[in-house]
């Protein structure tokens, strides 16, 4: 009896660990392919999340991370209640909340008005065209904007001109700053955005739209009724991916608009931290910065996320 | 759609549609085609003709003067490697990595699936980002673009998807047939997926192409600038009023033609190349992929 139980669990510890083996034979080589990348993303995103710790601390590169004296919150005491704060965090809601209500909704119409054009090469030459300003860089935005508004032989304002109408001089102005960073924003990436809304109404089944004919259901109602909702959950995902970078504003392009002259309207937490981090050296203090920002973000994400699946549709994660 | 009957009228929806996506596209198209008309102008017809799109004088001047500007040209050659050694990573390790994580049998891939949407959600911020470089001893390299840039997760996860789409008979019998996993993934997958890895080729072109910010912060050698941080230096911080002289080392005041054809030279490579792979943009797949 003894022996054979002995026997027995000897077989299936030789059977498990060649089960093993085996696994390991077969999985080496995918392993081997998952690793670089998986390196790559430990090195460059998880240890930065490790360094974050500095934010608790008076780091010295000197010293380093292990030899830092600790501060417990003495940066986010300091974050809370420097003047430029409350800067800071205005800026960003406003912006962000032009953005929604302005940029967000923007490829979304453009994808209801482009679905209701039927003829194909009007509709594929326009993409096309639309599609062009995703591939130029916010730099060569920015200076083509530079170069056809500049008060100074801009081309718009030599098309005014010649029209003997006033010509523009807002470019500097920093009251017209968050309308020009909009309207670029929009220039430039309304086309490429709608492509997502558009598979989406390009895999709405057509009998649909035949039996609201039938029924005797107008355009408008067709796409208020069939359109638009088939629409909804995409919309919803990428409006909670949205909510989830709510104390994001695209960096590179604030950091190219901004100057001393619109820094008011335009100071927002990445270019702070990038002006007294990288700029004036004080790592510590702006690793809090940056670790305030981060976990709003992600607390934003996770309840938007939370509240879309409490509502019953499906959520992202 | 052609199912969908017009009736008389609901004609004004038509000339709506029609009206507006007109407008919108020749608002898009106007100011490239503007930057690219006067790139061939000479500087004396620009600066005294007024608003014009046809240039009367056609010249190449703007374009030889960049040639032989030696930061321009010199930018010009760092984003080409920027771009094409950056591209070859990238797209290297992604795609491995991305067949790799669509085996649904290797174990540990669910963990790694998360941690590679978590970083979508949380980020260390700029400064421990740029701490861990310089301690990798990076600054002032290349490696410092390419290494950090090598997944971009989003990519990945689509990628990932696309994998997972493949039968997995088709694996089945491969290895039946006594087919090992690298000679499978270059020789069925690989072929395979021809167009969606020409498609993610396109974007990391265009992200590396386009990269100036992490060469601002990383390479504080201005020869190893890329074009477009020169570009920077000569349409937006020339522009904007209230610059420190420090950061303008060398105040050169560049002709209307030289900003114009610098425009066209940056942003038409990526501009020609994409028409080719604009028809797998709609198939959707990056529609199945939003969910991870």
């Amino acid at each position: 009896m003894r022996s054979s139980a002995t026997e027995l669990s000897t077989g299936s510890k030789i059977r498990a660990s060649s089960a093993f083996v085996h696994y390991i034979k077969r999985a080496f080589p995918i392993y081997l392919m998952i690793l670089p990348g998986f390196l790559a993303i430990i090195c460059f995103k998880y240890l930065p999340m490790f360094g974050v710790v500095i934010s608790f601390q008076k780091y010295s590169p000197f010293r380093g991370v292990w030899g830092s004296k600790w501060v417990g919150f003495d940066h986010f005491v300091r974050l809370f209640t420097e003047q430029q704060f409350m800067t800071l965090l205005k800026n960003t809601l406003i912006l962000n909340l032009i953005d929604i209500c302005f940029y967000f909704p923007a490829p979304i119409l453009f994808a209801l008005i482009l679905n209701e054009v039927r003829l194909r090469w009007f509709k594929s030459t326009l993409q096309t065209i639309v599609y062009l300003p995703h591939f130029i860089s916010m730099i060569v935005v920015v200076g083509i904007t530079v170069v056809l508004f500049a008060s100074e032989f801009g081309g718009v304002n030599l098309l005014l001109e010649s029209l003997g109408l006033p010509r523009y001089q807002g470019l500097n102005d920093p009251d017209q700053f968050r309308w020009i960073w909009l309207l670029q924003n929009i220039w430039k990436e309304v086309g490429w955005s709608a492509i997502i809304y558009l598979a989406a109404l390009a895999s709405i089944d057509p009998s649909l739209y035949e039996a609201a004919v039938m029924d005797g259901a107008n355009r408008w109602r067709q796409i208020w009724h069939i359109t638009l909702p088939s629409v909804a959950n995409v919309i919803l995902i990428l409006f909670i991916l949205r909510l989830g970078s709510f104390i994001d504003v695209g960096f590179e392009h604030i950091f190219l608009l901004q100057n001393p002259l619109n820094l008011a309207v335009s100071d927002v937490f990445d270019t702070y931290i990038y002006r007294v981090g990288v700029q004036q050296g004080e790592y510590s203090y702006t690793t809090a910065v940056g670790l305030f920002k981060s976990v709003v973000g992600l607390v934003l994400v996770l309840s938007a996320n939370a509240i879309a699946k409490r509502s019953g549709r499906e959520g992202v994660y | 759609m052609s199912i969908r009957r017009l009736t008389g009228k609901e004609r004004y929806i038509d000339v709506l549609v029609y009206a507006v996506l007109i407008v919108w596209g020749a608002a898009v198209i106007f100011p490239l085609l503007y930057v690219l008309m006067t790139s061939f102008a000479t500087e004396k017809e620009y600066l005294t003709r007024g608003f014009f799109i046809i240039p009367r004088e056609w010249t190449w001047d703007a374009y030889l003067y960049l040639l032989k500007n030696d930061s321009f040209a010199n930018s010009f050659k760092n984003a080409v490697i920027i771009t094409v050694v950056g591209t070859a990573i990238s797209i290297s390790v992604t795609t491995l990595m991305a067949y790799g994580l669509s085996k649904k049998w290797i174990k540990g891939r669910n963990v790694i699936n998360f941690m590679v949407v978590f970083t979508m959600l949380f980020s260390g911020g700029l400064i421990p980002t740029y701490l861990v470089i310089r301690q990798f001893g990076l600054i002032d390299t290349f490696w410092s673009l390419w290494l950090p840039g090598a997944v971009a997760p989003f990519y990945l996860i689509v990628m990932r998807s696309f994998f997972s789409s493949i039968p997995y008979e088709l694996e089945e019998s491969a290895r039946v047939d006594g087919c090992g996993e690298w000679r499978m993934f270059f020789t069925i997958m690989l072929p395979l997926s021809k167009a969606s890895i020409a498609t993610f080729v396109l974007f990391y072109m265009v992200g590396y192409w386009n990269t100036y910010f992490s060469a601002l912060i990383y390479l504080n050698d201005s020869g190893m600038w890329p074009l477009q941080v020169f570009l920077r230096q000569m349409l937006v911080l020339n522009q904007s009023i209230a610059e420190t002289a420090t950061q303008v080392q060398e105040e050169i005041v560049y002709t209307p033609g030289a900003k114009m054809a610098a425009i066209v030279v940056s942003a038409l490579p990526m501009m020609v190349v994409y028409p080719f792979l604009q028809k797998h943009f709609n198939k959707g797949f990056l529609l199945g992929s939003v969910k991870g």
